[in-house]
């Protein structure tokens, strides 16, 4: 039977942490290593009694600085990896995450945000690690994070999460949060031949010419794993396309750059954004997250009262989509509303895009979720 | 906002071929060298690369192919070993080369992998990963060049200096008790522990090949000579003078408890094959206890 449990196909009454999980398996993970951390822990928790089924590995790391190092161990091993935490394990898995980016490694990281800094607000919802999720390891590097609403997208973007962290070797970051982690829905998963299957792509050369971190032209080298007889050196020094370190101005402006362009350069096929109402509208709500479940609510409330207000979400935060904002500016928006529960993250990026418009940021600083009222409020303050 | 970026220097693997052309190939120890590699950046004098070689050595000596052996090294210049070796190698963040091999390991259970660090990378910043991993009986080979200093960031001190002596962070001298890095990795779990130092390299490379034969966290501690870092400012004088204490002043003493292993800085020095265990391996135990059971469940 362990064949057919990877894919529980059907219609489940699941949280989002729960969906995460079956995402993950959905999608071909084989190895998790966490530790245990509200309101992520359940992922950690369904994927012990679950990773076995399927003859995976669950392993509880003594911290979480040693979860994403084994995630990305596993992942050169040739397996897809995930780790699930919050907050405080997210800070801890910062410089690994870095390793990560520099190894080019394919593997997931799950953040299920709760209120913070520091222990914060352990059972309840945040939405302030945003800019650490895009800037949180030193240096410079191109970010995947996903925003899910539902505990159906929670499964759905942990699926694309892996084809992504595949396709484009970074760990990519599904960002959720508690209010989606602890929520229950009905989730349907699909028959497992509708799902993606989307693996790291393969050298074709023979190991003596294959050149592990050259980028070629879509920047994302082919990725030869550990035993596959291509005797690697994988490091986090600045490298030449070899491999080889190469301390020197010349050698990181090739790799920077690349590990930024693949992602850069690639956006445009990376971003998702919903739009409801966009085209003619005078105020637009950008929303991600827990917040766009009572954000969509105060639209159509805004609306049904004849104003013409749109409704962007966010699907991915990272790449954010510039283009898109800059574009709605352009066309005489007369305004962005953003609320987050955090003081001001997203808000800046619109802000920085939607140059002379007026950005209202809703803000709360966690613990607690806007009411749709709150939202129309500021809708109404800027109309 | 618009970029302005300087112009990409190309990639020359020209050089790199020219390296490879003129020093590749002359030692027969050159098959497990990275092409083009060598000459490391070790200070002269230094231990590891003595290390170094007893490693391909104990691995020459047995059946083992390349492509089934990884090394994986944290930070320092002992963790500069994994980018020397022609294997797949992986040169992680500081203190994080266990986990990283235990991912890969549980990934790959097929191949052996051994880690490669120095002993502020492996008892400081990645001290609890060490005794975890040992205590899960993680099937690691282990191997931690000690040279009681941090080396690679120019000879501070760290959890194995000696009390007393001088780094360029003791400079009136050490006030800390050092680990004793058998005895901790043998309480932690460890089934084989092992301490040699640079001159007891036919012993080492005798370690080495055990390890690789066996199954479980296994550990060998080895004592090097660091003439830059640490010889310098306990006038301890060069490599060669470092050596000449550990002939004259270490005494072999095999399976006795890692806990009565002294290592002194001017000796006495207790070397040996302290620990030869036989237990069930991580793995071993989640296929028994936890993969069987998931399945027929
Ligand atoms: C998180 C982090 N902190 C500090 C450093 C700087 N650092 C590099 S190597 C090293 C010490 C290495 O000492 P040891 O492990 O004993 O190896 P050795 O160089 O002596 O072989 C330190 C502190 C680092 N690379 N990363
Ligand atoms: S600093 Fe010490 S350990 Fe590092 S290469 Fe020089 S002698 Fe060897």
């Amino acid at each position: 039977m362990s064949k057919d449990r990877d894919v529980l196909t059907g219609v489940h009454f699941l949280n989002g942490d729960d969906a995460i999980a079956e995402g993950a398996l959905a999608a071909g993970c084989r190895f998790f290593a966490g530790y245990p951390i509200t309101p992520a822990t359940e992922i950690a928790e369904r994927m012990a009694k679950r990773l076995p089924e399927v003859s995976g590995v669950y392993i509880q790391m003594e911290d979480e600085i040693a979860s994403m190092a084994a995630v990305l161990g596993a992942s050169w091993g040739g397996n897809k990896s995930m780790t699930a935490t919050s907050g405080p394990g997210f800070s801890l898995m910062m410089e690994n995450i870095g390793l990560g980016m520099m190894m080019e490694t394919p593997c997931v990281v799950v953040n299920i945000m709760r209120g913070g800094p520091s222990t914060g607000l352990p059972t309840l919802v945040g939405q302030g690690d945003v800019m650490q999720a895009r800037w949180g390891s030193h240096g410079d590097y191109g970010v995947i994070a996903l925003t899910p609403s539902s505990p159906q997208e929670a499964f759905d973007m942990t699926i694309e999460a892996f084809s992504l962290s595949e396709r484009y070797r970074i760990p990519v970051i599904v960002l959720s949060d508690e209010l989606i982690g602890h929520m229950y829905e009905r989730v349907v998963i699909p028959e497992k031949k509708f799902l993606p299957r989307i693996r790291r792509r393969k050298p074709r050369k023979a190991p003596s010419e294959h050149l592990p971190f050259q980028g070629g032209e879509d920047l994302v080298p082919p990725m030869a794993c550990a035993g596959e007889g291509y005797r690697l050196h994988v490091t986090g020094l600045t490298h030449d396309e070899k491999g080889y370190p190469v301390i020197s101005a010349e050698a990181q402006e090739r790799l920077v750059r690349r590990l930024c362009d693949k992602i850069r350069k690639h956006a445009a096929e990376i971003i998702r954004i919903e739009e409801e109402g966009t085209e003619d509208a005078e105020i637009i709500v950008v929303a991600y997250g827990c917040v766009a479940r009572s954000a969509r609510e105060s639209v159509n409330m805004a609306r049904k009262s004849g104003r013409r207000v749109g409704f962007l979400r966010l699907l991915t935060v990272w790449p954010f989509p510039e283009e898109r904002i800059r574009e709605l500016a352009a066309n005489g928006v007369k305004g962005f509303v953003v609320p987050e529960v955090n003081y001001g993250q997203i808000a800046g990026e619109v802000e920085r895009c939607a140059v002379g418009r007026d950005v209202l940021m809703v803000g709360l600083m966690g613990g607690a979720v806007h009411t749709p009222e709150i939202i129309l409020e500021a809708i109404e303050e800027m109309a | 906002m618009r970029y302005k970026l300087v112009e990409l220097e190309p990639f020359q693997p020209e050089e790199t071929q020219r390296k490879i052309d003129e020093t590749h190939g002359l030692h027969p120890d050159d098959q497990y060298l990275k092409p083009g590699r060598i000459p490391h950046i070790w200070c002269p004098g230094c231990g590891l690369g003595i290390v170094l070689s007893a490693f391909i050595k104990g691995l020459d000596s047995t059946e083992i192919p390349i492509d089934n052996c990884a090394v994986v090294s944290g930070i320092g210049c002992t963790g500069r070993v994994a980018g020397y070796l022609n294997m797949d190698t992986y040169h992680t963040t500081h203190g994080r080369a266990i986990p990283f091999a235990t991912g890969l390991k549980l990934a790959k259970p097929e191949m052996q992998v051994v880690v490669f660090s120095g002993d502020g990378d492996l008892f400081a910043i990645g001290g609890n990963h060490l005794i975890h991993a040992a205590r899960r009986n993680m099937d690691l080979t282990v191997i931690c060049v000690n040279n009681f200093n941090y080396g690679m960031t120019g000879g501070q001190a760290g959890p194995t200096t000696h009390m007393g002596a001088k780094t360029v962070t003791t400079p009136y001298g050490n006030c800390e008790y050092p680990f004793n890095l058998t005895h901790l990795a043998y309480a932690s779990g460890a089934v084989y522990v092992a301490r040699w130092t640079s001159f007891h390299a036919r012993y080492l490379i005798e370690s080495i090949q055990k390890c690789f034969a066996k199954k479980g966290f296994k550990f060998i501690e080895v004592l090097t000579p660091c003439p830059t870092g640490y010889g310098r400012p306990n006038r301890l004088g060069s490599g060669l003078d470092q050596m000449k204490v550990y002939r004259d002043n270490s005494e072999i003493r095999n399976h006795i408890n890692p806990m009565e292993a002294d290592s002194e800085l001017r000796g006495p020095i207790v070397v040996g094959e302290f620990v030869d265990e036989e237990k069930p391996t991580f793995l071993d135990r989640y296929e028994e206890g936890v993969l069987s059971k998931a399945r027929s469940g």
